[in-house]
């Protein structure tokens, strides 16, 4: 389903600043993978996601989704069969137009837009059933501008905005980072249940470990650009944070020097 | 005074044509776009060249729409494409296009008076229907002697403009609408939604400028010429009547700002009229006029909004100190 194969990235090459952020990444998503992502602050994740993305271009290595190698297509190309929540709450909707008339723009990714209204009667109604299932009531506020909604609404939405037209990949980078506890809870959950039900192929960035051992059926943890460790099936479900620390140690030979890591 | 309002109201309807199209840049898409000065002349040039050469002149008319839409597209392949911040592209744009404008009319001046224009032709027809003679014994009733000679341009060009209103409105609304003002509003997030942010870009300023070059090509044949200059702080022009007329008539929904910005073009003129007969300032103040226009246009309604606050605020507090009094 979706394929890393080799992939560097160096920012700033030949210079003072040169910095090597990827270094062979090897990554091979089956269709339905829910895959995990943990490492410390710069360890590669975002970039990891925003090459998978096309926002970023690899210096080396091939980007391939469902068989076709998408290295080189613009961000706005792929974007049609890659769904993306971020973490800032606020990157993910536009603040002065409406729910309907976002949802209604998450709705046009996978056809050339036209001039057809964007929000038609059927639409409309569709809208409202999908919004229904967030259980946040937000389907009786089609027309409020989504700026004035709190951060984990809008999160709820954007959620439902990048999944619910079925793109081939899910990407989350740290989509419940920026929330209160109870929120971050309510997205997970929403985040589980949508993924379980959509089947998507996700991939999941997050510094909660526990959140990283509960969802997903594998977990891939990252360190100075390369993946040091990939766990799934049985294995994955009898892992707890402190084997995965202790892996972690095993592995580099230093304590994971990171508590953000461990308290999510 | 009654008929140079009546001026004033006629001209600024026709500038709102010009104010929808800086609404597209200035806030839809949230490109502070200067071709606006250059292109509006283009529109006034291109259709003085081609009426007196004898092309029609709704033709004339649309291929200053073309024009426009060409020089905003343009501007936007500077700034996508190039890379070049938008101001300074529009910038780049306008200073070219003073020359290109010069190219087009070949000379500096074009009149139109001894030609046929899509208002000559309005007011001949509109005589005919004795519409005017109704109204002017209506006011000459109530006391005004001096009537306007003719309400054909002035209902004429409502519609039109309210026309051009509906159909924005209705873009505004579509799917491809939608997506322009999302990248207006945010960017990245229309990106992660497969639309091609550069090409909304090109387009939404080619629209634009295709509606300020419209309104260049209907003032030119209104005022009976196209000149070099006619241009020159079109661009206040237009955020004057976007800015006046949000604070005056609301931007809750699409369809009310649009007709916000028409009443503000309007709005803006009247202004202008009056503070042109006061006897103590003369054409060259109205400049300043225009800017302490914008300054409180944008200050008043804060202050007005703070104040209704503060009382708000007042009120509770009292109520509250009373309800604990009668509690006590
Ligand atoms: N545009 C850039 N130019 C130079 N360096 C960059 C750029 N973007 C990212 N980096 C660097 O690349 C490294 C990896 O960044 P990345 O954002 O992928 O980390 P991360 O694993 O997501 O970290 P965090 O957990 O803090 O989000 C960091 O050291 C960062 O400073
Ligand atoms: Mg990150």
């Amino acid at each position: 389903m979706l394929e890393l194969s080799n992939i560097s990235l160096t920012f700033n090459e030949a210079t003072a600043d040169e910095k090597i952020v990827l270094e062979d990444i090897n990554l091979n998503l089956k269709k339905g993978d829910f895959v995990t992502v943990v490492g410390s602050n710069g360890a590669g994740k975002s970039t990891v996601m925003n090459v998978v993305s096309g926002s970023l271009f690899p210096d080396v290595g091939h980007v391939s989704i469902n068989g076709n190698v998408v290295t080189a297509l613009p961000e706005y190309k792929r974007s049609r069969f890659i769904g993306r929540v971020f973490q800032d709450p606020m990157a993910g909707t536009s603040p002065t137009m409406t729910i309907e008339e976002n949802l209604a723009i998450a709705y046009s990714r996978q056809k050339n837009r036209t001039l057809k209204l964007g929000v038609n009667k059927n639409r409309r109604s569709f809208f409202q059933s999908t919004l229904a299932t967030l259980n946040l009531g937000l389907e009786n506020r089609l027309n409020m501008k989504v700026g004035l909604l709190s951060g984990g609404e809008r999160q709820a939405l954007s959620l439902l905005m990048a999944t619910f037209t079925n793109p081939d990949i899910l990407l989350l980078d740290e989509h419940t980072a920026a929330l209160d506890p109870s929120r971050a809870e309510l997205i997970t959950n929403l985040t589980k249940k949508i993924v379980k039900e959509t089947e998507l192929t996700t991939l999941m960035v997050t510094h909660n470990m526990q959140q990283a051992l509960d969802l997903g059926n594998r977990l891939i943890m990252m360190d100075k650009g390369q993946i040091i460790l990939d766990i799934s099936g049985a294995e994955k479900k009898a892992l707890t944070i402190d084997k995965l620390l202790h892996e972690f140690q095993r592995i580099r030979g230093q304590q994971l020097n990171n508590d953000r890591a461990v308290l999510g | 005074m009654f008929i140079s309002i009546f001026n004033a109201v006629e001209s600024g309807v026709i500038y709102a044509i010009m104010a929808l199209g800086v609404y597209l840049s200035f806030r839809v898409l949230d490109f502070p776009d200067l071709t606006v000065d250059g292109s509006f002349v283009t529109g006034a040039a291109v259709a003085a060249l081609s009426i007196s050469n004898g092309m029609s002149t709704i033709m004339a008319t649309l291929l200053a729409l073309l024009a426009g839409f060409i020089a905003g597209g343009l501007t936007g392949i500077l700034n996508t494409k190039g890379k070049i911040n938008p101001l300074l592209s529009g910038i780049l744009m306008m200073t070219g296009l003073y020359s290109i404008n010069l190219r087009i009319m070949g000379q500096s001046n074009i009149p139109l008076l001894n030609e046929q224009t899509l208002f000559t032709k309005l007011v001949d027809g509109w005589s005919k229907l004795g519409i005017d003679r109704g109204i002017s014994s209506l006011l000459n009733s109530i006391g005004l002697d001096r009537v306007p000679r003719t309400w054909g341009i002035l209902i004429v060009m409502l519609i039109v403009t309210f026309v051009i209103k509906l159909v924005l409105d209705y873009f505004l609304k579509t799917e491809l609408g939608l997506a322009l003002r999302a990248t207006g509003d945010n960017e990245n997030m229309i990106r992660s939604f497969s639309a091609n942010t550069d090409h909304l870009k090109i387009l939404g300023l080619g629209l634009s400028n295709g509606l300020v070059a419209v309104s260049g090509a209907l003032y030119a044949q209104y005022a009976g010429f196209a000149d070099l200059n006619m241009g020159i702080g079109m661009i206040v022009i237009g955020l004057a009547s976007v800015i006046i007329g949000e604070s005056v008539i609301g931007t809750k929904t699409i369809t009310r700002t649009t007709l916000a910005i028409i009443v503000g073009a309007i709005v803006y003129r009247i202004v202008m009229t009056l503070a042109l007969r006061a006897p103590f300032l003369d054409t060259g103040d109205m400049k300043l006029i225009t800017s302490i226009l914008v300054i409180a246009a944008l200050i008043v309604p804060k202050i007005v909004t703070g104040h209704k606050e503060t009382k708000r605020k007042k009120l509770k507090r009292l109520e509250l100190e009373q309800r604990l009094k009668g509690d006590a």
